[in-house]
């Protein structure tokens, strides 16, 4: 038996944890949490820094821990590797031997250490960084050095710990693009901790949505953050989303509907998904005309008031797309009353080109 | 699937130059400081770089050689290094883990006993040297607790032996390590140890291979201000070892002596020791002691 089992239960005062969580092997799991939700303490009790009350956890086979018959592996026993929001590169180190240095403490000889280094140094374009030192790299060249050397070992579970916190604005597609093909081509088993749905789309194969210590969703990425069932889920999902393939103007979906937006990291012909927020869709009566929009047909599914704006909950009309089906529009309550919108009416989403980005997907 | 893409614009930037803290820009104005600052600080300086310039004014130049050269002089010199030596190595195999573990440990069922077992070991720091020479007199003297005891079961008998002047020059100079390490220790945290262990490394590997080196600036620091402390040990020394030629009369002792009956040559021995304490802070540079943090 591969992949990760965990069950775990911790109480605190204010706080319990009680988890029940799988990873099959070369899957990638996104926990998705608020704040205090238990993201940290899980993290903790996998990396073998905290003992949970009650527990079992196995990581490719071997029980690393079992509270009912005292097992206890220490962390750096457990294979499980972590990348955490800062680089944390060894200082005195150069970048190679920063990334050699998880091969060597598990015995391997220095040259073949180094050679394992290169390459992975090479996998994340950081191969001409290999000889300088962490204050001779910028944030975004330590955080690719800090990947390659959280891969180096080969850990039978890699957490990644908001692995994208904290980073440039500009440098957060690129690296986030860069996990997810690093991640897939080394088939690592890998959690990933987060707040932000789109690392979780992008990175995921799986969501897992924490709340007071408890999983209170599951499922698909694309499933569980285009239509949240937890009131938690949905205030950080919130996105619409289309699947479909990638094109150079913007995404085609698997019934040839062409969406115009912009492309982030993503290469003509892989799968993908275009992600707008529900305030940029408006709602018409007619088709709208002119300007570069993306319009769609859609049939009223459910008004759901939130405060200032009323958000329009699609669903797929009877002769279009199915993929239509759980899209949001924002609108305000007056444009509500003057274009009669109700359940069961046949209505046309727009939305702005600009508005729309295509990002590649799991 | 292309590398290039990979590349976003901030990584293509040169890498920056290290930054090169304490190097002054000769354009730069700082945000200045208030005017009569100036003042006390002038004055402290005197204080401290007026006696020293007196010692020079003072000192017999042309008998300088032959008043180093004593046997005297020879022999508190030779001493005096080699006990400085022998207790900063001391200092380091006893204190260096003593600082680790006041840094790191981890009592949990005695949660104050750290800081109580700091607070003991840092007594050193401000009690008067001759107390400290008292104390170990007592405890390892003919009547004392553990002297006694050493005498009566191995004829072993350390007040004023060499070993005495060591134990004293160990017994004032070790906090100044203990400070130094645990400082530097609490500054490069936990979270590199950690990362070591998520790695692989064991607890003993990433002690050698990460926090040491991340130590190393404040550990060799802790040794200079050490050693300088053990090479000016008087009051411990006397009380605990006496003064004996050849034995336990190290050069501050001998400074002393001097200075009743031949000041110049307790001036020549004195600007040995101003040199010696030069060599010390300025190929040392312990961190901290020279404003670059």
């Amino acid at each position: 038996m591969s992949g990760v089992e965990l069950t775990a239960r911790l109480e605190r005062a204010g706080f319990a944890l009680d988890v029940d969580l799988s990873v099959a092997e070369g899957e990638v799991v996104a926990v998705l949490g608020p704040n205090g939700a238990g993201k940290s303490t899980l993290l903790g009790i996998l990396s073998g820094l905290l003992r949970p009350d009650d527990g079992r956890l196995r990581v490719a086979g071997r029980p690393l821990l079992d509270t009912a018959d005292g097992t206890f592996v220490p962390p750096h026993r457990r294979g499980i590797g972590l990348l955490a929001q800062e680089a944390l590169l060894f200082p005195h180190l150069s970048a190679l031997a920063n990334v050699a240095f998880g091969p060597r403490a598990q015995g391997a000889g220095r040259g073949a250490a180094e050679e394992r280094a290169r390459g992975l140094l090479a996998a994340v374009g950081a191969a001409e960084l290999a000889d300088r030192r962490p204050a001779q790299l910028s944030g975004g060249q330590q955080r690719r050095v800090a990947l390659a050397r959280a891969l180096a070992p080969e850990p039978g579970l890699l957490l990644l710990d908001e692995p994208l916190a904290a980073l440039d604005v500009d440098a957060t597609p690129a690296m986030r693009t860069l996990l997810r093909r690093v991640i897939a081509d080394a088939k690592q088993t890998a959690l990933l901790v987060t707040h932000d749905a789109l690392d979780a789309l992008v990175l995921a194969d799986r969501v897992v949505v924490l709340d007071r210590g408890r999983i209170v969703e599951q499922g698909p990425a694309r499933e569980v953050l285009a239509r949240p069932r937890s009131p938690f889920s949905a205030r950080i999902a919130g996105l619409d989303l289309v699947p479909g393939t990638a094109d150079g103007t913007g995404l085609r979906t698997a019934d040839g509907v062409e969406l115009h937006g912009h492309a982030v990291e993503v290469v003509t012909g892989e799968a993908a998904v275009a992600v707008f927020p529900p305030s940029a869709v408006s709602v018409h009566a007619e088709r709208p005309e002119g300007s570069p929009r993306n319009v769609f047909r859609v049939r009223v599914a459910a008004l759901e008031p939130r405060g200032d704006t009323v958000r329009v909950r699609a669903a797929a009309p009877a002769s279009g797309p199915d993929w239509v089906d759980g899209l949001a529009a924002d609108v305000t309550p007056a444009a509500v009353a003057d274009l009669g919108v109700e359940p069961g009416h046949a209505m046309w989403f727009a939305v702005k080109a600009t508005e729309v980005a295509v990002h590649g997907m799991k | 699937m292309t590398t290039a893409r990979t590349t976003g614009p901030r990584s293509a930037s040169p890498a920056r130059p290290p930054r090169r803290e304490g190097v002054a820009d000769r354009h730069g104005t700082g945000v200045g400081l208030p005017g009569w600052m100036w003042v006390p600080a002038g004055i402290g300086f005197l204080l401290v770089a007026l006696p020293v310039a007196g010692l020079l004014w003072e000192a017999d130049w042309a008998a300088m050689p032959q008043l180093l050269t004593s046997d005297a002089a020879l022999s508190a010199l030779r001493l005096s290094l080699l006990t400085a030596a022998v207790s900063t190595t001391l200092c380091l195999l006893l204190g260096g883990p003593l600082a680790v573990v006041l840094a790191r440990g981890r009592l949990n069922r005695w949660p104050g006993a750290l800081r109580a077992i700091r607070s003991v070991v840092l007594l050193p720091l401000v009690l008067p040297p001759v107390v400290g020479g008292l104390s170990l007199l007592f405890l390892l003297g003919a009547n004392g607790l553990v002297g006694s005891g050493l005498d009566a079961a191995f004829g072993i008998f350390i007040p004023f032996t060499t070993v005495a002047v060591i134990l004293a020059q160990t017994f004032v100079a070790m906090p100044f390590l203990i400070v130094s390490l645990e400082g530097a220790l609490r500054t490069a945290g936990e979270r590199y140890e950690a990362t070591a262990a998520t790695l692989g490394a064991s607890p003993g590997l990433a002690f050698r291979r990460v926090t040491l080196p991340l130590v190393l600036p404040g550990l060799a620091s802790g040794l200079v201000l050490a050693f300088a402390r053990c090479m000016g040990e008087f009051g411990a020394t006397i009380a605990f070892a006496g003064s004996l030629e050849g034995t336990t009369r190290t050069l501050p002792l001998l400074v002393y002596l001097q200075g009743e009956t031949d000041v110049a040559g307790a001036v020549a021995l004195s600007l040995l020791l101003v040199v010696v304490s030069l060599v010390v802070i300025v190929v040392g540079r312990p961190r901290g002691l020279d404003g670059r943090g």
